[in-house]
């Protein structure tokens, strides 16, 4: 195993610690709860044909971008993959801009050229949106280069998947990020599947994270299904990277709930499995329990938030199908930055 | 309030399908996220889940029913106690987006230019010259451009310690240190990557293949990445790279270490793509690549970094991207060549010069952008052009500039335009094998006499 691997790593699991306030609760709560309202809303528009092309919803995963924006400070990077509306609603970007870049209008973050799986915030430090499995993982990287490199002690986020861990360049940028000691945290999000491949079926590795420890990297695994579990191991990790240690890994144990993309049969498992995570685990069910039983809120109080969220996501919706198309000479610009 | 349940698209081209089977009934209490039907799709049977919570009160469109558009009213949802029983009058198609203005005149790559040749000077009359390998002008360029931006650094296999594979880094470790010249191990798509990354955090990399041939271990990153990015984005992220490396065949090195990428890389848009001949070209398009906010390919060649030129003396010149060369005056025929498709150009160039035959040589430096006004020019005025390159035939740059002529100098052309190119072979060892694969000085001699009726 890994030398450095840090503390309490000596089981590879982390428990939640409930040091957290009435007020962050309420926010991971409102944050998830947006999240999953916003994902709804895009099935539905894309089942309107006002989405088009690949659609990958983000239902199940809220606690682990939501928990790991809480580990964040102001300057940090994130990139991840296609299955990418959570981290950007995570990270602070618009909904309008997000919804309306589904729908493929000016008014989205792209103009509208880029679409549901390419889309990006310099201003939220946002680096895509990337549709090619595991090409995110060094791009990640190198993000986290330039920080170093500019002596800063910013630190960047980079999410891949169960399936993109299978990917050589991961490995290769593991090399690298650890022998180049770079600002990197790479979280795997394992749903437990890639498209209809299982990570039984893809891989004998026993756990994901561990294959670090071949590169002398630091990690974990972590409960993804509970916020405050991530976010207790995001700043963990962000803290072994700030402090110029190197990369680490967190294999953040999520679920998808919904199919892999828009068309996905979902013939590779059974509904009742679906509905177990859903039933038993669902991390925004687990926050709601701890408002509620905690006292911190009332069903009213929750009320009030899903209706605000409502409301943002209906506005989002009316402004993504009410923005323009891109105007049609829009096809020639943003090639070429100009020399 | 009621809502309706329309017939869901649940593939990107999906535009009817069956509604198979209802998992709900009228008067079932549904929450967001219950399976409501199975619906069958040209691909594969799909449950279809309810967006929100309600009563199910009206279906309108019974199980088993087949050919059902997509945006069909199919059920109606409410609240618990409403009345639902007014059918709506007909589906409701989904609203079209507003309309976007007429289209503008398409600028593609090979669109009409004007047939001028900008032959302005690339640096000023009379500076001094000195004699340079393309090797030390690369160097230069390189040192040059570190000196005045501290965000450019050079990554890549062997260019600090070792000096650089092929001598081109020679002494750069020494001034900039290991923060700005990077050994990296032997993994080109991962540091490709890495430095496309960096290239999005605001630096400036110079990345380094030991041989282009290694790139395509790296293509995705320079393509899907590097390239697109800033389109993707809609302008926001660029991409300030380049990447550089002899390309093309060097000697005896067999077929795996003998390609010419020009036109793989010409091909896309979003790269801006060079490949000088001469050493001040090296060095004038190197610093410009380096400046380039895009990403640069910059394709050198082994056989050419010992080869010495004239080069200006100056503490800074850059040369423009889009601009070629006439390196040779002619009136008789047209050859166009770039890199060290140049050595044969020139050659035979002379050689017909002996027989009587003008030949005007253009020197295409940058393959992207191209410089069409140049070559246009030029073929109104000779009538006849010959291409030159060591790549393979198919879909070359010379494929590229014949149909450009054909579709804006077909009445200016006396006779079909040849291209010379590499042999359609992978690269065989054997040295006599090897030299017929490549084009000769012999091949574009013939050329051009057959373009002249000689
Ligand atoms: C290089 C590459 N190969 C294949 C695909 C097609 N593809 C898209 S997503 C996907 C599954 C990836 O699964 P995972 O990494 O677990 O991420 P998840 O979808 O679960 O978030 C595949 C095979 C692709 N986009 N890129
Ligand atoms: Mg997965």
């Amino acid at each position: 195993m890994a030398a450095k691997r840090p503390t309490p790593a000596s089981s590879g699991k982390t428990k939640a610690k409930s040091n957290v306030s009435p007020d962050e609760l309420k926010k991971f709560y409102r944050e998830m709860l947006l999240i999953r309202r916003f994902e709804e809303k895009a099935g539905q528009l894309y089942g309107m044909g006002l989405i088009g092309g690949f659609c990958h919803l983000y239902i199940g995963q809220e606690a682990v971008v939501v928990g790991l924006e809480a580990a964040a400070s102001e300057g940090d990077k994130r990139i991840t993959s296609y299955r990418d509306h959570g981290h950007m609603l995570a990270c602070g970007m618009d909904a309008k801009g997000v919804m309306a870049e589904l729908t493929g209008r000016i008014g989205g973050y792209s103009k509208g050229k880029g679409g549901s799986m390419h889309m990006f915030s310099k201003e939220k430090h946002f680096y895509g949106g990337h549709g090619i499995v595991g090409a995110q993982v060094p791009l990640g990287a190198g993000l986290a280069f330039s920080d170093k490199y500019r002596g800063n002690d910013r630190v960047t986020f980079t999410y891949f998947g169960d399936g993109a861990a299978n990917q050589g360049q991961v490995y290769e940028t593991y090399n690298m990020a650890e022998l180049w000691s770079l600002p990197v945290v790479f979280v795997i999000e394992n749903n437990q599947y890639a498209m209809g491949t299982s990570v039984q079926r893809s891989t004998k590795s026993p756990s994901l994270w561990e294959r670090g420890a071949a590169y002398g990297i630091a990690g974990e695994e972590v409960d993804g299904m509970d916020v405050l579990a991530v976010k207790d191991a995001g700043q963990r990790a962000v803290a072994y990277c700030r402090a110029g240690k190197g990369p680490y890994i967190l294999e953040v144990k999520t679920y998808r709930y919904r199919g892999h993309s828009m068309s996905d049969p979902a013939k590779y498992r059974t509904r009742e499995e679906v509905q177990e995570m859903r039933e038993k685990r669902d991390a925004i069910e687990h926050v709601r329990q701890l408002l509620l039983t905690g006292g911190h809120a009332s069903e009213d109080d929750l009320k009030a938030i899903d209706k605000e969220i409502k409301d943002i996501v209906n506005e989002a919706a009316e402004f993504s199908k009410e923005s323009p198309e891109p105007p049609l000479d829009e096809l020639w610009t943003d090639i070429y930055a100009d020399a | 309030m009621a809502t309706e349940i329309l017939m869901p698209a649940l593939s990107p081209t999906m535009e009817e399908g069956t509604l198979a089977k209802w998992l709900v009934k009228e008067g079932d209490t549904v929450q967001a996220g219950d399976i409501l039907a199975e619906i069958e799709t040209d691909k594969a049977t799909m449950e279809f889940e309810a967006v929100d919570e309600g009563v199910i009160g009206k279906i309108l469109v019974p199980e088993g029913t087949e050919g059902v558009k997509v945006n069909t009213t199919i059920a109606i949802i409410g609240e618990a106690g409403e009345d639902m029983s007014a059918t709506p009058a007909a589906a409701s198609p989904a609203p079209a987006a507003p309309v976007a203005e007429a289209a503008p005149a398409a600028p593609v790559a090979a669109a009409p230019v004007a047939p001028v040749a900008d032959q302005g000077p690339d640096w000023p009359e009379g500076t001094p010259m000195k004699t340079q390998t393309v090797r030390e002008a690369l160097r230069d360029a390189m040192a040059e451009e570190m000196r005045v931006n501290d965000n450019v650094f050079l990554m890549g296999e062997e260019v600090g310690e070792y000096q650089g594979a092929y001598k081109i880094s020679q002494g750069l470790l020494d001034e900039f240190g290991a923060k700005r010249v990077i050994d990296t191990p032997i993994t080109e798509h991962g540091f490709a990557g890495i430095a496309v990354g960096a290239a999005f955090g605001g630096l400036n990399p110079i990345v380094e293949f030991m041989t282009f041939n290694f790139a395509m271990q790296a293509i995705d990153q320079i393509i899907n990445s590097a390239a697109k990015t800033l389109y993707m984005s809609g302008g926001q992220m660029g991409c300030p790279i380049v990447f550089r490396g002899p390309n093309g065949a060097a000697a005896r090195v067999g077929a795996q270490h003998s390609q010419d990428y020009a036109a793989w890389y010409a091909h896309i848009p979003g790269l801006k793509v060079v490949q000088p001949y001469t050493a001040a070209d090296a060095k004038g398009l190197l610093k410009q690549a380096i400046r380039d906010p895009n990403p640069v390919i910059f394709l050198e060649n082994e056989i050419l970094y010992g080869k010495t030129f004239e080069v200006p003396d100056l503490p800074d010149f850059t040369i423009p991207f889009g601009k070629a060369k006439i390196a040779r005056a002619g009136d008789d025929v047209t050859l166009v060549s770039f890199g060290i498709g140049m050595t044969y150009a020139m050659e035979a160039a002379e050689r017909l010069a002996a027989e009587g035959i003008s030949a005007e040589v253009i020197d295409l430096r940058t393959l992207r952008p191209l410089d069409y006004g140049t070559v246009l020019a030029s073929v109104q005025k000779t009538n006849r052009c010959v291409t030159i390159e060591e790549g393979f035939p198919v879909a070359s740059i010379g494929n590229h500039i014949s149909a450009y002529l054909m579709q804006n100098a077909f009445d200016y052309l006396d006779a079909p335009v040849i291209n010379c190119t590499g042999k359609d072979v992978p690269m065989p060892y054997a040295a006599n094998l090897e030299k017929l694969a490549l084009v000769t000085t012999d091949e574009v001699v013939a050329a051009v006499k057959s373009v002249t009726y000689r």
